[in-house]
């Protein structure tokens, strides 16, 4: 539809996983990285706090895990991505090397940053979601594959059911996600409704 | 129309069209930006050789990175002060409205829009900032956006989304004395979860509501986001006409407000208004509520004991776990006698005019304790102005405050105000994320405006009711 939108139709690549409900866009990237005029860069910071003690040693995080340094899948638990609407957060997470995110649940802001960006949110339940954090962690060099369109997340033998929110699922198989373009197109239909809204 | 709420009836009046994604496209009546989330979207504009479409419904101001001491230019911090000079590029280019530190009209955000009359009732508002919910409190369809719709809203004045069930949120009763609004939304984000907000859109009402002042139902919208929901709004009253014929939106124009009026009381919920939920709260039960961990669903009233994580739902038990190492708090105690190191009032949820008064006659007669950093940051250049003209930052300087310019501030710790180390910190503000407050190891207790008072004059958290000059009479 779009010039230039891919379709997102499956993601695949090895996995990581961040355990732990309620992870908020500040721990996925602490707001002074966010001092800065573009999102280049931003990868570097992906967990910062998490990552490093204060005298900079590295903590156990995944993130520091060279074992996962390729990875594109990451796998969460519930209501990740809350709080702040930093699109810095998925910013971050995408310029480090992730494609998708499956999780049992996400905040809604940073589902709908996620798909700006073209990265899908698919959610499983909780032990279908920790049973493949597991795997990760025994087996890095899994190959994950998460079908958007199919709404399903593979690897090895096992084929989890998956859910993707309608429209995202829409948006990403059909390569619409730049909404942008999309709504450019309707301004007659802009013009109409704003002539009829009483405060303008 | 019967059986609407005021969701369904903002919703459909700024409906331009469905997209091919299923989604909705609705028009955005009021767009604020500020110098944090939007210089990026300028730039992916300027990619796309697009114009901003709509410049005056733009409203710029710059509050996140402003220090709240020395304003002066260049910004002495280098990062700050190219991101002052980038939103003032971009502002200049395309013919938006900027409230600088220079105007007296500077300020957070959410605090700005309302006191100019900006935000009125049956508008949709779209801000990128999560707490953008606040602007419900006037009955507008209020939430915050990521950068990539900062985009859209710039090139076409429209967003895309899907349509949210709404949650009435009803508490009844009265509240008691020196219980606020930041004790019912804190209850409430208790009582539904961080997360159980999600999906929804929640409208706040009851006699405890209908009961508080516009500021007060500004701090519970505000802290919608932090209960899951992305919005929330209350239905508008005389209490909401009130504040807008005192704006200059209206003040010299009545017979505006008189035109506007009838779609304000429009788009109001019907008395048979079919909700997708229904929660009612006893207002008469809420007690001046604290924070004990790191999320904000993670209250305690002042004289309950902090919670077993191994009495709480399996998927809150490690989180609570993890969050009383954190804060090193045990189960079974109360919060009352936590000691902080630092008071903070300030931010988009209590830092305006009533809050600052509030506290004000709870410092009266007092000082601050000793090595406790306390510090008042107005939420903006107009609240400051007003709350001097009253005395208020006398009172607050004589009791051992800090006064300070308006601005984020200790809020989220990207200006020089941050805690250091493990401080912990009494604040006003609406997040206890590890590492908000600008330190990895700081420890955040969020609490309402007079709770604040009462912890920067004790040393430690204490119940405001139990302050001996304070009359719960």
């Amino acid at each position: 539809m779009s010039d230039g939108v891919p379709s997102v139709e499956r993601v695949s690549g090895t996995g990581i996983y961040v355990r732990g409900n309620d992870i908020d866009t500040d721990q996925i990237i602490p707001a002074r990285f966010m001092k800065v005029v573009t999102f280049d860069g931003l990868g570097e910071f992906a967990f910062f706090d998490q990552r490093f003690e204060d005298d900079d040693t590295e903590t156990d995080h995944p993130f520091n895990d060279h074992r996962f340094q390729d990875a594109s899948v990451l796998v969460v638990n519930g209501n990740f991505g809350c709080g702040s609407s930093r699109e810095h957060a998925p910013q971050a997470l995408l310029r480090w090397g992730i494609d998708a995110i499956i999780g049992e649940s996400f905040a809604e802001i940073f589902a709908g940053n996620c798909l700006a960006l073209g990265i899908p949110t698919v959610t499983a339940d909780q032990a279908s979601i920790e049973s493949l954090q597991e795997t990760i962690d025994d087996s890095p060099d899994t190959t994950i594959t998460v079908d958007v369109d199919a709404e399903t997340v593979s690897y090895g033998e096992i084929t989890i059911d998956a859910a993707v929110d309608a429209a995202q699922r829409t948006a990403l198989v059909d390569g619409i996600w730049d909404t942008t373009a999309l709504m450019r197109a309707n301004e007659a239909a802009i013009e109409e409704t704003a002539a009829e809204l009483p405060y303008l | 129309m019967s059986e609407r709420t005021l969701y369904d009836n903002v919703w459909d009046r700024h409906h331009v069209t469905t997209l091919p994604n299923g989604q909705d496209q609705l028009f955005v009546g009021l767009h604020l930006i500020h110098e944090v989330t939007s210089p990026q979207a300028f730039g992916m504009l300027r990619e796309r050789d697009i114009e901003v479409a709509r410049p005056e419904l733009t409203h710029a101001t710059v509050d996140h990175i402003v220090p709240t001491a020395d304003q002066s230019r260049p910004l002495s911090d280098d990062a700050a002060e190219e991101m002052m000079s980038e939103l003032e590029r971009n502002v200049r280019a395309s013919g938006i409205q900027l409230d600088d530190p220079t105007s007296g009209n500077q300020g957070i955000v959410h605090v700005i829009g309302p006191e100019q009359g900006l935000t009125q009732p049956g508008m949709t508002i779209v801000c990128g900032d999560s707490h953008t919910s606040t602007h419900g409190a006037f009955g507008a369809l209020a939430f915050g956006i990521g950068t990539s719709q900062i985009r859209d809203v710039l090139a076409t004045q429209t967003i895309a989304m899907e349509k949210q069930k709404v949650r009435k949120i009803e508490v009844t009763g009265e509240l008691g004395p020196h219980v606020g609004a930041k004790d019912v939304i804190l209850t409430i984000i208790r009582e539904l979860g961080t997360d159980g907000g999600v999906g929804y859109v929640y409208e706040y009402a009851g006699e405890a509501i209908e009961a508080l002042d516009m500021e007060g139902r500004m701090s519970i919208c505000n802290m919608s986001i932090e209960g899951g929901a992305r919005a929330g709004y209350v239905n508008p009253d005389e209490t909401t006409y009130e504040w807008l014929r005192e704006t200059e939106a209206f003040a010299n124009t009545p017979d505006e407000f008189e035109a506007l009026k009838p779609y304000w009381e429009s788009i109001r919920s019907d008395d048979d208004a079919v909700y997708d939920d229904v929660v009612e709260i006893d207002g008469s039960a809420i007690e001046p509520a604290v924070t004990w961990g790191t999320t904000p669903g993670q209250v305690v009233h002042i004289n309950e004991p902090i919670p077993d994580p191994a009495d709480l739902p399996p998927e809150k038990r490690e989180t609570a776990r993890a969050a009383q190492e954190h804060m090193r708090v045990e189960p079974g105690e109360t919060m009352a006698g936590y000691e902080i190191d630092v008071a903070f009032l300030g931010s988009c949820t209590n830092a305006r005019l009533s809050d600052l008064r509030t506290a004000a006659q709870i410092v009266d007669g007092h000082t601050v304790a000793p090595g406790v950093r306390a510090m008042v940051v107005p939420g903006s250049q107009r609240v400051k102005a007003a709350a001097e003209r009253e005395g208020l930052d006398e009172r607050f300087e004589a009791a051992g405050f800090e006064w300070r310019e308006a601005g984020c501030s200790m809020c989220l710790g990207m200006n020089e105000d941050q805690l250091s180390g493990d401080q912990a910190s009494a604040s006003s503000s609406n997040r206890n994320f590890v590492g908000r407050q600008g330190s990895p190891d700081g420890r955040t207790v969020l609490m309402g405006p007079r709770m604040v008072a009462a912890a920067a004059i004790t040393g430690e958290i204490t119940d405001v009711r139990t302050l001996p000059e304070v009359s719960v009479a």
